[in-house]
């Protein structure tokens, strides 16, 4: 029902849109007065007259009703057991797919939601078909004298753009708050050392239990299924060896398409080797799991090592491999931006090509290199599916890039898989875990930041 | 006769330039006295970047550049495949028009050079050649006190001097400048205007300008381009006072250009 209201506004809004443009347009020719603004902008003004402030009440009223009816009909009901089952129940008698027991309550009670909301329907249809005719004929005289459109509608596009990115950050605010909230019920259980220090990480053996009630030994136990260590060790491992694959390959590639590739060999090769960023990780993670873990072991079995089919390394070096195009491509760009004078300076003096790009080229374009790589370094921490399908997900404390590691990510959504009892400490380190994901990615950012902008002020 | 072939430092013949199809120098032929400032004019696009960029060869960086006949320094040819640019290139310094001093300290800036030809592995023979340089280029007394601080951060003046220190470094014996005052106020122009004198006691000097009273005030000999083609060489003097070719008298004179 809804749409059609909304429809009927957007329509309504659409139309004034067209007439404020044309009145406008008759007042030029017809009384050849120089308004102050283009007709569109009387359109606009129109329109947006028109349509806001209905949009606006329509909103509000679609994010209030339903509390507002459910508090109305369970106020009637203030002997009933649990009022939220009840109510549920109400509503799916309402709607015909209601299976259990129905009881005289539960039919008063619909009968009473069908009345309230048609109530509510019939006073929202008013509501809104008064705010169009109030706000519209407003608009209309505010028209008449009111010779500013352009600034008016310039102050409405000015208040959109601004709350957009209210909500952006709102938004952002939002997830952090939550991360924060849950982090800190779950460290109100396992203390922040011992979660941060600990090296035993197996939150399966966390049984659920209500915090309050945990024994001091209890706890002993609880604490080293909480121990992050693991995770980050198997992180920065993971992230290490992809680095060892992907900065070289990265970095050599992209000097080669930027200093010796010919347009035509560069303008093929850049989108060929950006196809790899396109790659669904999961693709990725079955072709490492499936194809290079094996590998890896059958090279290792003939030459004596036990090498598990899940392995860092497989997982790493596919990741790096992901990660190639974007060092190359991003330091592609920045080697490119290397203005040309200073190549022709370096080479007037006789050095030659590979000299002027370890001497010149690369240091004038390193601060834009090194963001290359540190955003493929962040890339590489917050990098999921390959891992969970190749890394395997034994929590080892390891440096062996041949046995199985796991990463934060991969924790994370081992956690959250299945159902899950929402208060339980094991749901709970999920979100202490992504909190500590992300203060280490913004620590990362932080510090490129400042090597870029350390080195800027070196050179400019 | 001998005498005068002697002071011959470069001489082209039957030059011809090619950006791709395009034909950007026909026939050129010139000959650049020994340590002499030669000074070449034409208005612009006439192709003298295209010419003295072909005496250190920096047109084999342009991939459509395709340069033929004869490019000669003390009667050896340059456009030979067997020439090492590298060494051509030690011999024969370049400043171009916009000042592009390294990313670099000024001590490195200038040490870059003899860096890459072995030249000056010890550190006092290093200093030393920084110092020569700088004070070469006038810019010594300016810069002693901050030899470790970018290039970058000097004045746009101060870095062509240091441009043109960075290729004195390598102890060349010809320097070309493209318009290396283009970007320059009066004052540094002057000072650039007063170094060239001074180096032309031991460098030959081909420069490119668009002042006709720069070139009077430093060069001996001038040369005159239009559309590719050299249109009158002779001294500097002869040219501005009395040119022989009506389309020389008119670009001197600002009738064209
Ligand atoms: N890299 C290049 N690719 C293609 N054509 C070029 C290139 N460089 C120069 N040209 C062409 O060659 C001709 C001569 O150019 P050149 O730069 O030598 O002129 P110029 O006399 O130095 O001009 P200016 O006084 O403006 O510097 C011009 O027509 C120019 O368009
Ligand atoms: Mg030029």
């Amino acid at each position: 029902m809804n749409i059609l209201i909304l429809t009927i506004i957007v329509l309504f809004s659409l139309s004034s849109y067209y007439f404020g443009r044309s009145e406008a347009r008759k007042l030029i020719t017809t009384n050849k007065i120089r308004l102050n603004a283009l007709p569109s902008y009387y359109g606009y003004y129109l329109a947006v007259w028109c349509g806001l402030p209905a949009l606006i009440i329509l909103s509000l009223w679609s994010l209030f009703e339903p509390t507002i009816i459910k508090i109305l009909i369970l106020n009637n009901f203030s002997n009933v057991e649990s009022k939220d089952l009840f109510y549920e129940q109400t509503l799916s008698f309402f709607n015909g797919n209601f299976t259990g027991e129905i009881t005289n309550d539960i039919k008063i009670a619909a009968e009473r939601y069908t009345s309230l909301n048609n109530i509510a329907y019939n006073s929202k249809i008013a509501l809104l078909a008064s705010v169009l005719v109030f706000s519209t004929s407003y608009a209309f005289k505010k028209v008449k004298s009111n010779n500013k459109a352009r600034d008016d509608v310039e102050l409405i596009l000015k208040g959109l753009l601004f709350v957009s990115s209210l909500m952006a950050i709102l938004t952002t605010l939002g997830i952090i708050l939550s991360l924060l909230f849950e982090s800190l019920k779950f460290f109100s259980t396992i203390n922040l050392f011992d979660f941060i220090f600990g090296t035993s990480w197996s939150p399966q053996r966390a049984f659920v239990r209500d915090a309050s009630t945990i024994t001091p030994e209890e706890y002993l136990e609880l604490k080293d299924a909480f121990g992050s260590v693991p995770l980050f060790a198997g992180t920065a491992f993971i992230a290490f060896i992809a680095m060892c694959v992907a900065v070289p390959i990265g970095l050599f590639s992209g000097i080669y398409l930027a200093e010796y590739a010919s347009t035509k060999v560069r303008k093929y090769s850049k989108p060929i080797i950006e196809i790899l960023a396109g790659i669904p990780t999961v693709v990725y993670g079955f072709f490492a799991a499936l194809t290079v873990g094996p590998f890896f072991r059958s090279i290792g079995e003939s030459l004596g090592l036990t090498v598990s089919s899940e392995s860092a390394l497989a997982a790493g070096l596919i990741m790096g491999i992901m990660i190639i195009p974007y060092i190359s491509s991003l330091s592609d760009d920045v080697i490119n931006s290397v203005p040309q004078s200073l190549r022709d300076g370096s080479y007037a003096v006789g050095a030659t090509k590979s000299e002027t790009i370890k001497k010149v080229i690369i240091p004038a374009a390193l601060p834009g290199i090194i963001g290359s790589i540190l955003l493929a370094v962040s890339r590489a921490i917050g990098e999921t599916m390959i891992v969970v399908m190749a890394a395997g997900l034994a929590a080892n404390l390891t440096i062996n890039p041949l046995e199985s590691t796991t990463t934060i990510t991969t924790q994370i959504v081992m956690i959250l898989v299945g159902d899950q009892e929402f208060d339980s400490p094991k749901t709970q380190a999920a979100f202490a875990l992504g909190l500590t994901l992300f203060v280490a990615t913004l620590f990362l950012n932080y510090i490129a930041l400042r090597v870029v902008k350390k080195y800027r002020e070196k050179y400019e | 006769m001998e005498l005068k072939n002697s002071n011959i430092k470069i001489k082209s013949k039957n030059l011809n330039v090619y950006y791709g199809n395009k034909q950007a120098l026909h026939n050129i032929n010139l000959e650049i006295n020994n340590k002499e400032v030669t000074a070449l004019i034409g208005p612009s696009g006439c192709g003298k970047s295209t010419f003295i960029r072909c005496i250190n060869r920096m047109n084999d960086t342009i991939d459509i550049c395709r340069v033929d006949g004869s490019i000669e320094i003390d009667g050896k040819e340059v456009n030979d495949k067997n020439v090492d640019v590298v060494t051509l290139r030690e011999k024969i310094g370049m400043v171009f028009q916009k000042p592009n001093p390294f990313p670099k300290s000024i001590y490195d800036n200038i040490a870059y050079g003899p860096t890459i030809h072995g030249i000056g592995e010890k550190k006092d023979e290093m200093d030393k050649i920084v110092e020569t340089s700088l004070k070469k280029a006038a810019l010594w007394d300016e810069v002693k006190d901050r030899l470790n601080e970018p290039g970058t951060g000097l004045s746009g003046g101060q870095q062509q001097r240091l441009c043109i220190a960075r290729a004195l470094s390598v102890n060349p014996e010809v320097i070309l400048m493209d318009e290396p005052c283009s970007a320059l106020d009066p004052i540094a122009t002057a000072k650039i205007e007063e170094l060239i004198d001074d180096l032309k006691k031991s460098y030959t000097i081909v420069i490119v300008t668009h002042s006709m009273a720069q070139a009077v005030r430093v060069s001996q000999k001038t040369g005159f381009f239009h559309l590719g083609k050299i249109i009158e060489v002779d001294t500097t003097e002869k040219i501005f006072k009395n040119p022989a070719n009506k389309m020389t008298q008119d670009y001197i004179t600002g009738r064209f250009g």
